[in-house]
């Protein structure tokens, strides 16, 4: 099995967030936190991303954005929502444009909570996206073998 | 003859091995200019192994594999020309026309990104060519042959004769390496102007493989560099080493501090660069043979 997980790929998507959580997002990116120790990567581009970090509310324009961002990625593939906002729509929950938490329109895999999520957690909550994106990864392998072998298996 | 094959042999088989372990020392060394513990020195072989692993999607994939597999082979066989020992001045025109595969992995796929990316591909291809070119030139003018093994069979240090054809092709080697501007088509950085460039459209598989035919440009363009020293003393191939390091070093150097250069600019301080330091020393050199 190749060990994927020292090489996570974030793509960091902002969706309607007051970008407290996104300066804490790319404050682990600095001297202070390096998330680059882990093999972390902050990439722009979907094809070449591994983990989906998404910041921030869904509303009613960014919802098709956010699901073509998740469908561009390639298997396997693991999504963060970081922030209370990302997981539940937060303070703005009931305002009439926004939708929810990010897992309104993609599956969500792991939750980071706090207003503004603090580093720790996010880089907390990236290790553990990191440990599943393994796992899934093996599991897509073990699938890819299967497929290979036919029926009799 | 057997020479000859241990060139190639070892290219090919150690060019990936020296390519990614440099390219972990430079994110290594990158992240400690900026204050950072940085990440493994393996970790560029991590990133590609973790590629292959991936799913591979999208429609385009297979005509743009077909173009990035031309890209590698070309850029391999131009390398397996220099450290053959061959001619120089060939070996620097397949490099060209690997370069013009990659222009063709981008343009191939209709994406706005790949599409200003591919344009200034060609535009960089353009800025640095007449350096190189000018390089060759220069080890001719000094030492009689466009031939690899000749030119290091020569008994003096072409450096000595060729400071600005080094200093040249040291200067575009800033592009070839893809370090900054932070507009070129595309570079490793994640906040690049362009999202990924020519690598946009490239996941998976596409990407692995485009970042080992890198590693083997790398290797090449610094066995360029060595040939500006070596010459048939032992002593030589450590000042080579030496100045491999150094210059490698340097182009990291320059990475870091500017970051903010347009590529624009580039243009004009290399073909500024070109003019002055590699047609100084060629008027140079036609006056005093």
């Amino acid at each position: 099995m190749a060990k994927v997980k020292k090489s996570p790929w974030l793509l960091h998507y902002d969706g309607s967030s007051c970008n407290g959580c996104d300066i804490e997002t790319l404050a682990c990116l600095t001297p202070v936190y390096d998330a680059e120790r882990f093999g972390v990567v902050n990439t722009g581009d979907p094809l070449q991303a591994d983990i989906f970090l998404i910041t921030g509310g869904i509303n009613t324009q960014n919802k098709s954005v956010v699901e073509q961002l998740y469908q561009q990625m390639p298997w396997p593939k693991v999504v963060v929502a970081v922030g209370t906002c990302a997981c539940t729509g937060g303070i703005f929950k009931d305002c009439y444009n926004i939708l929810g938490g990010a897992d309104q329109v993609i599956p969500v895999d792991i939750y980071v909570p706090g207003c503004a999520a603090r580093p720790q957690a996010i880089i907390d909550g990236i290790i553990q996206a990191v440990e599943l994106f393994q796992r899934r990864s093996d599991e897509h392998e073990e699938k890819k073998k299967g497929a290979a072998h036919g029926h009799h298996h | 003859m057997i020479e000859k094959i241990i060139g190639v042999a070892a290219y090919i088989l150690l060019a990936q091995l020296v390519g990614g372990l440099l390219d972990g020392l430079d994110r290594k060394i990158s992240a400690r200019m900026q204050g950072r513990v940085g990440p493994p020195l393996l970790q560029p072989f991590y990133d590609v192994r973790k590629l292959f692993a991936k799913q591979i999607v999208g429609v385009i994939n297979s005509s743009q594999a077909a173009m990035l597999y031309s890209y590698l082979l070309l850029m391999v066989f131009s390398g397996c020309i220099f450290f053959a020992g061959n001619d120089i001045l060939m070996s620097v025109f397949v490099l060209s026309t690997a370069s013009l595969f990659l222009y063709f992995t981008a343009v191939i796929t209709g994406s706005p990104y790949n599409s200003i990316a591919a344009s200034r591909e060609l535009i960089q291809i353009m800025t640095y060519e007449p350096a190189v070119i000018l390089a060759c030139v220069g080890f001719y003018m000094a030492s009689g042959t466009f031939n690899v093994s000749g030119i290091i069979h020569s008994d003096m240090v072409m450096i000595t004769r060729l400071p600005g054809f080094f200093i040249a092709f040291v200067f575009i080697l800033t592009i070839k390496m893809r370090k900054s501007p932070f507009d070129v088509s595309t570079s490793h950085h994640a906040h690049q102007e362009l999202v990924k460039g020519v690598t946009t459209e490239m996941g998976a598989r596409n990407l692995a493989i485009y970042t080992v035919a890198e590693w083997y440009e790398v290797v090449y363009l610094l066995g360029f560099v060595a040939l500006f020293v070596i010459n048939q003393q032992w002593w030589s191939f450590v000042l080579a080493v030496v100045v491999i390091l150094a210059v490698y070093f340097l182009e990291i150097l320059i990475d870091n501090s500017s970051a903010r250069v347009k590529y624009g600019a580039m243009l004009k301080w290399t073909w500024a660069m070109t003019l002055l330091a590699a047609g100084v020393n060629l008027l140079i050199l036609m006056l005093i043979r």
